[in-house]
């Protein structure tokens, strides 16, 4: 028996084998569709690996075989999708459904921003304010559905969303009250309150990478450490499967679910600073949501909500994103990256279907055997 | 001889388990057979082949002799097959006559039913077979017992010949019981074939014709009821000799670990489910709770435990109050808990095992030190508990909890209340769908706690286990204590009357 089909009828391992099959398929689909409409799928995949490894292909053995900043602006749009994954993953796995990230995320953004524009510290104790804001705003942002759920089993998913409105109009109208601020931004932030890296920068060709990068690899350890090493992690964990048992177990169900939703809120408004004093050196004023909360379920579902499965999905979702122009370049719509993205939390979702086509698989394959 | 129904050679595989293996069932005409084995012996499986709810993998269905193919209840019921199922299957809200009818309802012009036409139908099969049952009543208003009858009475309306009946006597008094098995002799002299599914090996003695027993799939023999006695059937059953009586040696109460004052208690409805009910327990003794399901039990473990709100009177666990503790606090004082309802309780069944045996001591040293938990010692907690208690699972300390049979599953839930070392003992039908070598070692095990001095209350729907192991028996009935009894001087019938209202002993009738 092969390698591969003993892996492929391993029950422990469906946690890893299904996302994997997932993807392939996805892409697998994702290039029918591209040869059904007469396009190159070799434009997308190019692309998508100059995107993540800096390799360009066309040009190989040449002085512009590799470039580095490719694989910087990459990461800076894996960092935020990343932390909106964690905190709906965190939130998953108290039972809980985040839709709030994209709110939490806004006013963490804003917070970051405020205390970073209107703060004039030296750095090494500016930033940490900066992300300590955005982290409380956020917590703040998601206490209020985990305290009305608590309290009033109001279900999170409606506060959610409709708090994800509110944020988008209040800190709207909170940048556009800063000192000059113009219609559509918010005046520069102070150096030393920003996450910018001329280090990082410089090693990555002038991309906008920052030092969230570190951030973002110190909010994944600790979510491992929360979730899986505390005895708090295990009263959420608990809770998330079974809150019956976990009354009976004589934990408080309902402090629970309020803290979940904050812890889950921090995540997504550290998301925020990435973005606002990261990516960006000022506020902007948006006009609609920019689904970096929605990414983050997709992040989630795809990291089966644990650690180290964020930390990759989120990679590969940020690839995707960040593939999208030089997709462009080479002649594949943009769509086609969404289509692929888009497949693959389709295919997640149907991930008990899998697993019995995989069942069945072993099944034959034993009688077969015999 | 004739045969009403021959099922020959039957294999069924669900993935991973092969559920019959080469079983072949014979049923006469006119008589009561009765299909016994333990929980997952394939009993159910079998009657479901038959029902039409699955399809066999190999082996042939006759009926009257005719080999027939089976695909869907609808089948079974043109072939005159009726099935009792367990769990009843009633709209609540729908009257006894649009129950019965429902699916086949007989209709006037323009598609309307025939309501009236249906309930002389159904009023004159009640009274043909003395169901007594009120055809214009609403479900939700008749009693358990009654609502079976509605059960019975769907078949019959359908014209079944072969009924098959689905451990029917789980939910019902010692009287109903009886009455129900008066019914099935009734149907059995009118030529109705009856196949009644149960592990109760008192009730194939009483009522059944012809025995068939399976043991892990496997068919272990039929026998006919009238050369056979309990012991055999139970070794059969299980595979070993099998001990009904548990070995308890007599003693005398300690002193008092529990008492419960005028406790009152409301339910989900707001009703009064408790009424000011007081009670003793002792240390070293076995209080057995015998009552109806839905009389105030659960209510009233709930309110001991903590997870319900006590309206008035208390608690008090040696010497301290607990009634206004929250559930830890009571946890932390000493108390025990089995739950009845394992899987939504007793378990978190995504957790691994070693999680779950110490669900509530995961805090504590050493079990966690300043927050951050220590798998070592949660390791050798669990280790320790699977070793004393003889939990079996696949991956020992690390089996998901979902993946072990029930006996093992409640067997891990007994080991952690008991090693966590209460002074107080709740065990709410501890033994609840688990097979008898399970119940044998879980009566033991509450016995050898009484030896240690502890408190138990246990709270149970079957009365064999009541009388075998406590050392006195409250009886209770719409929240309150209606008598408390000695298990040697008193039987099923009498506790039966108790239960249903009609007797009170001992207590003051006020």
């Amino acid at each position: 028996m092969s390698r591969l089909k003993k892996l492929l009828m391993d029950e422990s391992k469906y946690q890893i084998t299904v996302p994997i099959i997932a993807i392939l398929l996805s892409f697998l689909i994702g290039t029918l569709v591209m040869l059904f409409t007469g396009i190159n799928p070799l434009g997308a995949f190019k692309a998508l690996i100059r995107t993540m490894t800096g390799l360009n292909l066309e040009q190989m053995f040449t002085d512009k075989m590799f470039n580095m900043r490719y694989v910087g602006e990459f990461l800076t749009t894996a960092i935020p999708i990343t932390l909106t994954g964690l905190s709906v993953a965190f939130a998953f796995r108290t039972g809980l459904f985040n839709i709030g990230a994209e709110g939490q995320l806004l006013v963490g953004a804003t917070a970051a921003t405020l205390a970073s524009v209107l703060l004039d510290l030296p750095a090494f104790i500016h930033v940490p304010i900066v992300l300590l804001s955005a982290t409380i705003a956020g917590a703040i942002w998601g206490m209020v559905p985990g305290y009305l759920k608590a309290k009033f089993n109001v279900h999170e998913v409606v506060v959610t969303i409709m708090m994800n409105y509110t944020a988008l109009y209040f800190t709207n109208y909170v940048l556009k009250a800063l000192p000059g601020s113009t219609l559509i931004k918010t005046v520069k932030s102070n150096p030393s309150g920003t996450l910018e890296s001329d280090f990082l920068s410089s090693i990555t060709n002038g991309s906008r990478l920052h030092w969230g990068i570190v951030v973002v690899a110190l909010a994944i350890v600790a979510f491992w450490y929360i979730i899986e090493k505390t005895s708090f992690g295990f009263e959420l964990r608990a809770v998330g499967f079974n809150p019956d048992a976990s009354r009976y177990a004589g934990m408080k169900v309902n402090r629970n679910v309020m803290f979940s939703m904050m812890i889950a809120g921090a995540f997504a408004g550290l998301a925020g600073a990435m973005i606002s004093v990261g990516t960006f050196d000022y506020g902007r004023v948006l006009v609609g949501f920019e689904n970096y909360g929605f990414d983050g379920i997709a992040v989630a579902l795809l990291g089966g909500n644990t650690a180290i499965g964020v930390m990759l999905s989120g990679l590969l979702f940020g690839g995707l994103k960040s593939a999208q122009p030089l997709m462009q370049a080479n002649g594949v719509p943009m769509e086609i990256a969404k289509i692929i993205s888009s497949l693959i939390i389709l295919f997640v979702a149907m991930k008990y279907g899998f697993e019995m086509l995989l069942r069945n698989y072993a099944e034959k394959h034993e009688k077969e055997g015999k | 001889m004739e045969y009403v129904i021959e099922m020959l050679n039957i294999t069924k595989d669900f993935p991973g388990i092969r559920a019959n293996d080469d079983v072949t069932l014979r049923v006469k005409k006119g008589e009561i057979h009765a299909l016994l084995g333990e929980n997952g012996a394939g009993k159910s499986t079998l009657m479901s082949i038959l029902f039409g709810l699955y399809r066999p993998n190999k082996g042939i269905i006759k009926v009257n002799g005719k080999e027939v193919q089976i695909d869907d209840p609808h089948v079974a019921n043109d072939l005159g097959i009726g099935m009792v199922h367990q769990h009843f299957k009633l709209v609540e809200n729908f009257t006894v006559t649009e129950n019965i009818v429902l699916g086949s309802e007989p209709k006037k012009s323009f598609g309307r039913v025939d309501i009236e036409k249906a309930t002389k139908k159904v009023s004159e099969t009640s009274e043909r077979y003395s169901l007594s049952v009120d055809p214009s009543s609403k479900i939700e208003d008749i009693s358990v017992g009654m609502q079976q009858r509605v059960e019975i009475l769907k078949m019959l309306y359908r014209d079944a010949e072969i009924l098959i009946f689905d451990e029917p006597t789980a939910v019902l008094t010692p009287q109903e019981i009886d009455d129900l098995m008066d019914i099935m002799r009734m149907f059995a002299k009118e030529g109705k074939s009856i196949i009644l599914i149960t592990h109760k090996l008192k009730e194939i003695l009483a009522v059944a014709d012809t025995c068939t027993v399976l043991r892990r799939g496997k068919l272990v023999g039929t026998v006919d009821v009238a050369d056979t006695n309990e012991k055999e059937l139970a070794e059969m059953m299980v595979g070993r000799e099998v001990f009904f009586q548990v070995d308890k040696p007599k003693r005398e109460p300690g002193k008092k670990v529990v008492e419960i004052k005028g406790l009152t208690v409301k339910d989900n409805r707001k009703l009064k489910a408790v009424n000011n009910l007081s009670i003793d327990i002792y240390a070293g003794e076995i209080l057995g709770l015998a009552g109806i399901d839905g009389n105030g039990q659960t209510e009233l473990i709930e309110a001991l435990t903590g997870l319900r709100k006590i309206e008035s009177g208390k608690v008090v666990l040696n010497d301290v109050e607990i009634s206004n503790y929250s559930i830890r606090e009571i946890t932390e004082a000493g108390i025990g808990h089995i739950p009845q309802d394992r899987h939504k309780f007793g378990l978190v069944l995504d957790f691994r095992l070693d999680e779950n045996l110490v669900l509530q001591t995961y805090y504590q040293k050493p079990n966690s030190v300043r927050g951050i938990l220590n798998q070592e010692a949660i390791t050798k907690k669990a280790e320790q508990i699977i070793e004393e208690f003889d939990v079996r699972s696949g991956k020992g300390a690390e089996t998901s909890a979902r993946s072990m049979s029930g006996g093992n599953q409640q067997k891990a839930i007994i080991g952690r209340e008991i090693d966590r070392s209460p002074a107080f003992l709740i065990a709410a039908q501890p033994t609840r769908g688990l097979d008898v070598g399970a119940i044998e070692y879980i009566h033991n095990r509450l016995v050898a706690e009484r030896e240690k001095e502890r408190a138990i209350l246990l709270v149970s729907l079957e009365l064999d286990e009541i009388l075998n192991i406590s050392d006195r028996i409250a009886v209770i009935y719409e929240g309150e204590i209606v008598g408390i009894l000695d298990p040697e001087k008193t039987d099923e019938k009498e506790i039966g009357l108790m239960m249903s209202g009609s007797k009170r002993v001992g207590v003051a009738n006020e």
